[in-house]
């Protein structure tokens, strides 16, 4: 199995784990996607120097990926795959900010590095509340809440045709590598093989593309993608927004790790 | 009863680039019949069968399904009457769960969430697919791929099947099943094929295609014993024909 194949079998993991009977599944999909975004509000909206106060917001990833048996292996890789992307925002800040800051032990730390590993703990906190989400719930049932929560169907539709078409030109791709390995191509293609690989995948994918939409539309397809899955909302429901909202607020106007430790310590 | 008829009058399909795919196609099929489509790679079955669905425009000629011209006026009354089971079924299955597959066809006719279920289960029931409702379509094998993509067809009540290729990939035990489902219908069907061992097993009637027309129209055991015909279209007679 290629490299690709491999990613691309990790990603459907998705779908397979929500199918699962878990805490997280149970709950009502709109209830998932209103108490994410509180918390990806919640946590977008601290200054940039916040640090320690984000502590307790891990508590939310942390809840969805333990509740819902989401291996922590996958949450890892796929939070691996952001990382840099999340380094590139954040470069340019140690080098701007260099005021200092912070004093840990005799290194003192600048202004620029608190907000490089503020921007840093924020990606991993949403990117891992997003993927936990997913994991739980699975793309459909995500795209039916967003639709019930009054997101345009245009949009809901375009979310599962990346969702479907994603693993189509992923597998063509994939297909078109095995062939190339098969007749001696090693490593990684020059360059001026790209463009043809490029055009050809294109092509092919478009071809597939095409017969998928011909085989929905003879199945009576008129541009909205209709399930059997009916949205249930639930006293546990209710009880699963307020209880985190509240929590989120305790958290983003308390600071609970400074508390704590004033508790502890008994400084004023 | 006339509103299982499937007839296709001088239909001539060009490609975007002005190739010629079909070259004045003629047939007509009766109430329940079923009937094999057979040609070389290219002579242009999977585009008849398109046209017939109304899912490809003809440059000219008129296919009749039911009682109605093919049209975008008559495109709800083609889509009630004719089921498309296409060659490649991952081309076809397409949501989380086979039974949600499977019934998506019925929601889109606009029948309430839990007929629509009803009748996914009756389809995937009729196929003897039943277990398969609460898998993943992407994590099945071959043959109960297919199995899914016909039951996806059947739970919408078509009159017609149109079917491209329906046994290519399958092992021999799924061929086998398949042929007793095809031989157990009774729609009126149309089946693309190159597998002419199924012809026999499943078809009362064969049309012979080339180069985009149907240039023979006959009983199974007639059409592959012309191997002059055969030959002339790149045919081979099937292996128990000739044994």
């Amino acid at each position: 199995m290629g490299r690709l194949e491999a990613a691309l079998r990790d990603l459907r993991l998705a779908d397979t784990l929500a199918a699962r009977d878990t805490p997280v599944s149970r709950l009502d999909p709109r209830a998932k996607v209103l108490v994410t975004a509180a918390f990806l509000v919640a946590v977008a909206s601290f200054n940039r120097y916040a640090l320690s106060a984000l502590a307790p917001f891990a508590l939310y990833p942390l809840w969805l990926a333990v509740a819902g048996r989401v291996p922590a292996g996958w949450l890892a890789r796929k939070l691996a795959i952001a990382a840099p992307f999340a380094a590139m925002v954040a470069i340019a800040n140690p080098i701007l900010d260099t005021a200092p800051m912070l004093r840990l032990a005799d290194v003192t730390v600048s202004a620029g590095w608190v907000s490089f590993a503020s921007i840093l703990a924020r990606v991993g906190l949403t990117i891992a509340a997003a993927l936990a989400v997913a994991a739980g719930t699975g793309m459909h049932a995500l795209a039916a809440a967003l639709a019930a929560l009054g997101v345009p169907r245009i949009f809901t539709g375009q979310l599962l045709f990346l969702w479907r078409y994603a693993f189509v030109l992923g597998g063509e791709a994939s297909r078109m590598q095995a062939a190339r390995t098969l007749r001696g191509g090693r490593g990684s293609p020059a360059l001026a093989v790209y463009g043809p690989l490029a055009g050809h995948l294109l092509l092919r994918a478009f071809e597939r593309g095409e017969r998928i939409h011909r085989a929905m539309r003879a199945r009576g397809y008129d541009g909205e993608i209709r399930t059997l899955r009916e949205l249930r909302w639930q006293v546990r429901d209710t009880v699963f927004v307020l209880g985190w909202c509240a929590y989120f607020a305790l958290a983003r106007f308390v600071d609970l790790p400074l508390a704590l430790g004033r508790a502890i310590t008994g400084a004023p | 009863m006339s509103h299982h008829r499937l007839e296709a009058d001088g239909i001539r399909y060009d490609y975007p680039d002005g190739t010629p795919a079909l070259r004045g196609a003629t047939f007509r099929a009766g109430h329940g019949e079923s009937l094999a489509l057979v040609g070389a790679n290219g002579a242009g079955k999977s585009t008849l069968l398109l046209v017939l669905a109304g899912l490809v425009a003809p440059s000219a000629g008129v296919a009749t399904v039911g009682d109605l011209p093919v049209t975008p006026a008559t495109m709800e009354h083609v889509r009630r009457t004719v089921g498309f089971v296409f060659q490649d079924a991952d081309d076809q299955l397409f949501m989380p769960t086979v039974l949600e597959d499977v019934a998506f066809g019925p929601l889109n006719l606009g029948l309430a969430p839990e007929e629509a279920k009803s009748r996914a289960l009756q389809a995937l029931q009729s196929v003897g697919a039943e277990p398969l409702a609460s898998r993943a379509p992407y994590r099945l094998s071959g043959g109960e791929k297919r199995l899914a993509a016909i039951a996806g067809v059947l739970a919408m009540g078509p009159d017609i099947l149109l079917l491209d290729e329906p046994s290519a990939g399958l092992d021999p035990r799924a061929r086998r099943r398949l042929i007793e489902l095809l031989r157990a219908f009774d729609h009126t069907r149309l089946i693309a094929t190159h597998d002419l061992d199924l012809v026999l097993d499943c078809c009362a009637r064969v049309l012979v295609m080339h180069e985009g027309t149907i240039v023979a129209d006959g009983e199974p055991r007639a059409i592959f014993a012309d191997a002059a015909l055969l030959d002339r279209c790149h045919l081979e007679p099937p292996l128990s024909f000739s044994a």
